[in-house]
């Protein structure tokens, strides 16, 4: 006995109407790749993996200038210090985004785990936490790039070295930043539906008009959990290196 | 003979939404809050550690290695358990992270081409220029 599914993926006669009728059914054809993820998730990786090659190719033009040029890079552990009390702290303002973005990132985590289990007060809760740690994020990289203009940094020049530091600069977390600022709108937007109990009563959204489910908060998860990895490799990149 | 694994097949292709029911988040991920908690706390030691390659100043191959080395575990934390990786399927899981390897392909050819644009730099213009 072989199925409907069985033909299709032999490529065998499966009558369909001729034409783009016929093209059309066979693109929506219920098959799926991946068994386990859903097509929001699948798409969100997917897209998440463009993401990945956006920023690697930021990070790579950023190594190509930093290897190629003949003038000093300026030392970004002095660059970015500040001075607290009296007293020069290498690197503090970079090191204290790092942790409050990982801490977001832990916060969002315990957010899906609690949208799972369907408590919807913790859930919103704790993405409202992690938006307003990304919020705090995004202010304090606003800080950095006050400071950083007055002291006379742009695209391109800057008082201590490579010309190309600046436009490396600007173009790497000004990108990274945006992506915050994205994730923390879809954050509020995402908590109030959960708040309100869209997930629960199955009520269809305002842009897709489709219903949602509690894995919406995994899948914006995921795109959260996305922006801290890129930071894991511009803190190792650019700041550290 | 009769409906098989077709019927159920069409049948759940075709019911146009999923409402939310028990079935509904049986792709979901549920994994112990102390798990997430623990992963947590890694990631602070982690970059606190790649933090003081920096405060104590170590140069070189060290401190190349050890943000390097940081940065990869920090990141196989996120991906595998904040991200679920490591309990998707493997189609997924090779989907997203075998075309990344690419990407280091291309770091090598960059790295060759700039360490040739550096070369001809010093060559004609001389250093500091």
């Amino acid at each position: 006995m072989t199925t409907d599914v069985e033909l299709a993926n032999r490529g065998a006669s499966l009558i369909r109407p001729p034409g783009l009728r016929g093209v059309a059914a066979d693109w929506s054809s219920d098959q799926r790749a991946f068994k386990s993820a859903s097509w929001g998730k699948a798409m969100m990786w997917i897209f998440l993996l463009s993401d990945t090659f956006i920023f690697s190719c930021f990070l790579l033009s950023y190594m190509t200038v930093r290897m190629s040029t003949t003038v000093p890079w300026p030392n970004p552990s002095a660059v970015f210090a500040l001075t607290i009390g009296g007293t020069k702290i290498p690197l503090i303002l970079i090191a204290i985004m790092t942790f409050i973005l990982i801490s977001s990132s832990g916060t969002m985590a315990m957010a899906v785990n609690f949208g799972y289990r369907r408590d919807r007060l913790k859930t919103a809760l704790l993405m409202l936490v992690t938006a307003a740690f990304g919020a705090t994020f995004v202010g304090m990289q606003a800080f950095e790039w006050t400071k950083l203009i007055r002291e006379g940094v742009r695209p391109w020049g800057n008082p201590w070295g490579a010309d190309q530091f600046g436009s490396s600069f600007f173009m790497i977390t000004g990108f990274h930043g945006t992506h915050v600022t994205i994730g923390v709108i879809f954050l509020i937007i995402m908590a109030r539906k959960v708040w309100r109990g869209d997930f629960d009563r199955a009520r269809r959204g305002f842009f897709t008009s489709r219903k949602g489910r509690y894995e919406n908060v995994e899948i914006m998860g995921l795109y959260w959990h996305f922006v801290d990895l890129v930071w894991v490799f511009i803190f190792a990149l650019f700041y550290l290196w | 003979m009769v409906p098989t694994s077709a019927g159920r097949w069409k049948a759940r292709g075709r019911a146009p939404i999923e409402a939310p029911g028990p079935s509904a988040h049986a792709e979901g991920q549920q994994h112990p809050i102390k798990l997430y908690l623990l992963v947590w706390g890694w990631l602070f030691v982690l970059s606190t550690c790649s933090y003081l390659v920096d405060y104590f100043g170590l140069h070189g191959y060290v401190r190349w290695f050890l943000i390097l080395l940081f940065m990869i575990v920090k990141a196989g934390l996120i991906v595998g358990v904040f991200m679920h990786m490591a309990w998707e399927r493997l189609a997924l899981v090779y989907a997203i992270l075998v075309p990344p390897v690419a990407v280091l392909v291309f770091v090598a050819i960059m790295a060759f081409e700039s360490s040739y644009t550096y070369f001809t730099r010093i060559i004609f213009f001389g250093p500091g220029s």
